[in-house]
């Protein structure tokens, strides 16, 4: 990417007194889309790199629109990055034919942006691979800035343009409107249900006269709601089908992935370069049962609970809260962010909450509220899904019993957690009874962290767990 | 933007044949070769005077109160004797009136103002001043609102709501003290305040009074019109005052509605948008033309809507008419019929819970006799005037003794264009002839962020350019790196240079982001002034302030011309 930008930026020629407050104009890095090398000339428009150290830019505005002729060297679209709104020109004449990533939207540098088609007749053409080839290179308005190394919502089309949404949402038949021809929606819930991705034809309005309020419109999601992210964490109550895609799959197609999964896969991938181990530790949990029974008409979860009995337990272990950098050294971070993994529709995400140690378990869970919240809306701050230092993932809702998690990388340690389930114990005294025990799985980067250091950790998280009293202290 | 220049760039590594285009800290470089000429003198025929202020310290009144004495003195003595009851009458009390009322004063002129409704006028009873008090409101709605912003400055907010009777007050309140001001500064001046409905009756010869009682006729060397405007209300457009309603009711905030729609997307609309979101209210705008705030450099408009509309609660249909406006009644909400602005087709139909009418102001000057007594044809309402602000007639011909300001010549529809229109024509009467360069007169929308402008807009600059063979360069600075911005945490913004590089001479400054309305200041007394860019830039600002935005501006100029004249020494400024 870099290699096909023009930035030709001569340091003595900036101006002494500037902070680097540019406008700067820059070429467009274009390339062929790859899929169709040969049979026409649709050329993909990618987020240029403004500096070294950008992974993302905002469409600022688009100077063109679709179906405008562009010469070589015309502004196509500003791009705004941390420091500077810049000029984006292109490199090619042709027709500006499709805008994948809309203005207000942000976009990973090296994604496609639009599609440059070379004559007038390849429009059409290019339009339809812009709406095929967008699962492929999707980071669209509403959802939160993608970076390569993290994974984040996707979705699969742009939402349609401001104007043009209006006049079709006016037109289109709806029963609410009082003749029965229009829709009638205020204009937070049509932005709403563009953001949203609602169809206003499908929603019902109780307005003023029946027009479709914003509150409809979050109605309509969430009774459709395509995720499964509440309460991931919770005992073995959850029905599987729930996290299910819902959206059918052509059978002998190949589906390539959307931005959220290829950023998976690259973790994935990426993930094999540490050396892992895993350890198991059962831990009974009769005792936080009750607890969680007392206070959760509080608004306190479980995913809260056992967030706070991780944190607490990694306060006294902070070499499981450590990650390797660079193989040669422990870099022990400074508080305890606990990522929790929760799938939604097409992908996964990893909200964090940050010093679960030090916040009390109320906040907490009104925190973790507030993520789930976000991540539904595709409203999480990247600072709030990459931050995490300890990664919990459960699937104890599903009634798995014990699983082992891939390390992400970045981080030391990543703890799976199954259902607790009653199962018959002995106890030392030589009796028999009925406890309810969950087998927690720590898999972790034994260049830091050795079979000793896991060992003493689950100790101490089995203590906490097993006696609560202070995780709501 | 356009008119960028190739600049090669010292990087051999990386250059190419076709030359990297830049725009380096926001200077846009044409191509060379054009050939230069002067702008057109309105800048430099400007005479510097110090008026600014003065009058307004109490020490100044006391020493035109003094005047005033001289003056009483003088006339007694016969000075006037010439038979007229005053040197000049003034029909109209708005900002216009007042502002020329004050600087009469001063001159020594012996003067009446005759008001019809209520000192103060649209600006302060149902203008700038009560929406200004609105405004405030909003602004602190919409910082309470935006939980991230809070946020993200540590704060923490957990609940806040409006008592919507307790915001009109405030706005009420503030137009009577503001009135209560004006009419106090009047009468300390000794000013006569006539009341009643003013109307020409002859050259020198004005008659005044209120229904059911007897007119009065009063005599005066010379008249000034400074009558005014209404809310300009399309046909087919039904106003009730309560669901279809103009600024005029809307500034009285007798409700929110859940659901308005505005026509118009100028600077009262955009500024109600402003108000009426952070209220609670969802805005539907209806523009004529093909682009929101049509009035607004594009570049500057195209910016507002990324910040004042897209993220609100608003959204908007462009290039149509609100062709029928029916108020609610029945049970039925507010219906306006939407047709296309160029076909005239029927485009779309609006149900809406109120609608507020902004489709700018008509000239308030029916019944002066204008046509009947000095022979004068309005155009739409409106007065012709000459560069002195004096009337004339059907013919083109100056009238003598007759002078209109403000919103009734329509030259610049504001308050303070009106106020500078009436100085200039007293400096005129005094025989000191002035011509006020409309060009520095700023223009502000109080929304949030605010816009403000000076001068012309890139386009316009571009127009004059090309018609006259001059470059213009545009120099643009962000509120992004300004510290104290950042500090506010409201680093939006933009503030833009429209200039001529081979002399320095600012054509435009348009600014958007914080504070802006109060940051025009600098780029208009330098049009005002005659300040070039080269010159100005020398000039120090306040580390860390907002002016800064203009500092950098002002530096990121590239003037190729000599620097005339080095700011030396001390200068008040």
């Amino acid at each position: 990417m870099a290699g096909a930008l023009q930035l030709h930026l001569g340091s003595s020629f900036l101006p002494s007194s500037s902070h680097l407050k540019l406008r700067r104009r820059i070429f467009a890095a274009t390339a062929p889309l790859r899929r169709h090398p040969t049979e026409s000339k649709i050329r993909e428009i990618f987020m240029p790199a403004l500096s070294s150290t950008m992974t993302e830019g905002k469409i600022v505005s688009w100077v063109k629109s679709e179906g405008d002729k562009l010469s070589k060297g015309e502004s196509v679209v500003v791009v705004e990055s941390d420091k500077a709104d810049m000029d984006v020109e292109t490199f090619y004449d042709g027709y500006l034919a499709a805008i994948m990533v809309d203005e207000g939207g942000i976009a990973t540098v090296g994604s496609a942006i639009a599609l440059l088609a070379e004559t007038e007749e390849e429009i059409p053409l290019a339009k339809s691979k812009a709406s095929s080839s967008s699962s492929a290179h999707p980071e669209e308005a509403s959802s939160p800035p993608v970076s390569p190394q993290e994974s984040a919502i996707a979705t699969e089309a742009s939402p349609p343009r401001p104007g043009k949404a209006d006049l079709t949402l006016a037109s289109s038949a709806h029963p609410a409107s009082d003749a029965g021809r229009r829709i009638v929606a205020t204009p937070y819930a049509k932005k709403l249900a563009r953001d949203l991705k609602v169809e206003l034809q499908s929603v019902v309005g109780t307005g003023p006269m029946g027009r479709i309020v914003a509150k409809d419109v979050e109605a309509a999601t969430d009774g459709a709601a395509s995720v499964a992210i509440t309460a991931p964490i919770t005992s073995a109550t959850k029905a599987v089908a729930d996290s299910t895609p819902k959206v059918p799959v052509e059978l002998g197609s190949v589906v390539p992935f959307t931005a959220m999964q290829g950023a998976v896969s690259r973790n994935m991938v990426e993930s094999l370069a540490a050396p892992t181990f895993r350890v198991g530790y059962t831990i009974t949990t009769n005792s936080l049962d009750e607890l969680y029974k007392k206070i959760k008409s509080k608004g306190v979860t479980m995913t809260a609970l056992l967030a706070k009995a991780t944190a607490m337990a990694l306060t006294k272990h902070p070499v499981i809260n450590c990650s390797c950098r660079d193989g040669k050294s422990f870099t022990y971070n400074s508080s305890i962010n606990i990522a929790v993994a929760v799938a939604i529709d097409g992908g996964l995400i990893t909200p964090v909450l940050q010093e679960a140690d030090k916040v009390d378990i109320y906040s907490l869970s009104r925190k973790w509220k507030e993520l789930v919240d976000k991540a539904r809306a595709k409203q999480l701050q990247p600072l709030e899904y990459n931050s995490g230092t300890f990664t919990l993932s459960n699937l104890g809702m599903f009634g798995v019993d014990r699983f082992d998690a891939i390390l992400p990388p970045g981080t030391g340690a990543i703890m799976a957690v199954g259902a607790a389930q009653p199962t018959v114990v002995a106890t030392k005294d030589g009796r028999i009874g009925v406890k309810n025990q969950m087998q927690v799985n720590v898999t972790a980067d034994h260049r830091i962290i050795y079979g000793a250091d896991l060992a003493a950790f689950l100790q101490t998280l089995a203590k906490i767990i097993e006696d609560p009293k202070d995780l709501t202290f | 933007m356009q008119g960028s220049i190739s600049l090669s760039f010292s990087t051999p590594a990386i250059s190419r044949s076709d030359p990297a285009r830049f725009l380096v800290a926001g200077v846009g470089v044409t191509p060379e070769g054009v050939s230069f000429s002067r702008l057109q003198g309105q800048a430099l025929r400007f005479c510097v005077r110090k008026f600014a202020g003065v009058g307004r310290s109490p020490h100044l009144v006391s020493s035109r109160k003094l005047c005033k004495k001289t003056l009483a003195a003088v006339t007694d003595n016969g000075s006037t004797g010439k038979g007229f009851d005053y040197d000049l009458v003034i029909i109209g009390a708005g900002v216009g009136g007042h502002g020329a009322a004050l600087h009469a004063v001063e001159k020594g002129l012996k003067t009446a103002i005759i008001e019809g409704d209520v000192i103060g006028g649209t600006c302060v009873n149902r203008g700038c001043v009560p929406s200004k008090a609105l405004l405030a409101v909003s602004g602190r709605m919409h910082e309470l609102q935006s939980e991230d912003h809070l946020k993200s400055m540590g704060l923490q907010v957990l609940n806040h709501s409006y008592d919507r009777q307790g915001v009109a007050d405030h706005a009420n309140n503030l137009a009577s003290k503001i009135r209560s001001n004006l009419t106090n500064s009047l009468k300390a001046l000794g000013v006569d305040i006539l009341t009643g409905v003013g109307t020409i009756v002859g050259t020198q010869k004005v008659k005044y009074g209120k229904v059911g009682t007897v007119d009065k006729e009063v005599t005066a060397k010379d008249i000034l019109i400074a009558t005014g405007s209404v809310p300009f209300v399309p046909n087919g457009i039904e106003v009730d005052g309560k669901t279809v309603f103009t600024s005029d009711q809307a500034l009285k905030l007798e409700w929110v509605p859940e659901w308005i729609a505005i026509v118009g997307s100028g600077y009262i609309g955009l500024e109600f948008s402003d108000v009426y979101t952070a209220l609670g209210s969802e805005v539907t705008f209806v523009e004529a033309l093909d682009q929101l705030m049509p009035g607004f450099d594009p570049e500057i408009g195209k910016l507002a809507q990324r910040i004042l509309i897209n993220p609100r609660k608003i959204d908007f249909h462009t290039g149509v008419f609100a062709k029928k406006i029916t108020p609610a009644r029945e049970g039925k909400p507010v219906q306006i019929e939407l047709i296309d602005a160029k076909t005239k087709e029927p485009k779309d139909m609006l149900e809406v819970d109120a609608a507020l009418i902004a489709t700018g102001r008509a000239p308030f000057t029916k019944g002066l006799g204008l046509e009947s007594v000095v022979n004068v044809t309005t155009q739409r309402g409106f007065v012709p005037v000459d560069e002195r602000m004096q009337v004339i007639d059907t013919n083109g011909n100056p009238v003598p003794h007759l002078y209109c300001i403000g919103d009734a010549n329509g030259k610049m529809m504001l308050a303070h264009a009106a106020s500078a229109q009436g100085i200039s024509v007293i400096e005129t009467i005094c025989g000191k002839v002035h011509v006020l360069n409309h060009l520095s007169i700023p223009a502000a929308c109080f929304t949030h962020p605010e816009i403000s402008m000076v001068g012309l807009t890139e386009p316009q600059a571009r127009e004059k350019a090309e018609k006259e063979g001059f470059e213009v360069f545009v120099a643009k600075t962000s509120f992004k790196a300004n510290t104290k911005a950042l500090a506010e945490n409201e680093g939006e913004g933009l503030a833009k240079l429209i200039y001529r590089p081979d002399n320095g001479e600012i054509l435009g400054v348009h600014i958007l982001g914080l504070h802006a309305a109060d940051l025009i200041h600098e780029a208009s007394n330098a049009i005002a002034m005659g300040t070039r860019i080269q010159d100005i830039k020398f000039a120090v600002h306040a580390h860390p302030t907002l002016s800064e935005v203009l500092d950098e501006l002002f530096k990121a100029a590239k003037v190729t011309a000599g620097i005339s004249r080095s700011v030396d020494e001390p200068v008040a400024v």
